[in-house]
């Protein structure tokens, strides 16, 4: 749609035209600042933990047992997320790599999805947490379940609905 | 031919005076849009609606995404 506004602008006259081709879904999947009746929604990327732990593929599982309470993000160096070591992961043996331990390729969310489709999911899939990811596949943080359905309850509870 | 931008692009823009347009339907900009965003509806972007803008300074428009 945007592509044919900007050719539609250019043939009224205007010289200057851009189109942000990736949209509102670019711009909200990056965590950007929104305005609008809805704004007030909570979503994944209000809830995610922005300090949620992460470690890389080539550590040892004991080591990183160690430092995190019950679940670990794996990103690489251009924190993309390569996979999550949640409570079952975390109990295997201490010398296994990150790499052999890890559950590979987790769903990921995008900061945009509202906390009651996030509640609904993760508890229909038993999903303690989730990656909240941007499009390319960033993160952003880590949710989890017990956040999100509280956030999911108050919204049902306000006015406005969630 | 209108230039395809990015994120960054589209604040950079704004941050030195761009106008951003919404050319969704009037009920999806009022639900979110990007801050300082108008609404023109595609359908109804014609000489008369586009007078709102300034032609000297660079135009962004946007919907969902580039579909």
């Amino acid at each position: 749609m945007s592509p044919r506004a900007a050719w539609r602008l250019e043939s009224l006259g205007f010289q200057n035209v851009y189109d942000y081709e990736g949209g509102k879904l670019d711009w909200m999947a990056a965590g950007l600042p929104t305005e609008g009746a809805d704004v007030k929604r909570k979503r994944a990327g209000d809830l995610a933990k922005k300090d949620a732990p992460t470690c890389t593929m080539d550590e040892k599982l004991g080591d990183v047992r160690a430092r995190v309470k019950d679940a670990v993000v794996v990103i690489n160096e251009h924190n993309i997320v390569m996979g999550i070591l949640r409570s079952k992961e975390l109990e295997q043996d201490g010398n296994l790599t990150i790499e052999q331990a890890m559950h590979p390729g987790p769903s990921t969310f995008r900061p945009y999805v509202t906390a009651a489709d996030m509640a609904d999911f993760m508890v229909g899939h038993h999903l303690e947490c989730s990656p909240i990811t941007t499009s390319e596949g960033k993160l952003v943080g880590l949710l989890y379940q017990a956040d999100a359905v509280q956030a999911a309850k108050e919204g049902a509870r306000s006015p406005q609905g969630a | 031919m209108p230039t395809q931008i990015d994120s960054d692009e589209v604040q950079r823009l704004v941050a030195v005076g761009a106008q951003l347009v919404e050319v969704l339907k009037p009920d999806e900009y009022e639900g979110e849009h990007l801050p300082g965003a108008i609404s023109i509806p595609l359908k109804k972007l014609d000489g008369e609606t586009a007078k709102v803008l300034d032609r000297s300074r660079p135009v962004i428009v946007y919907c969902w995404d580039s579909a």
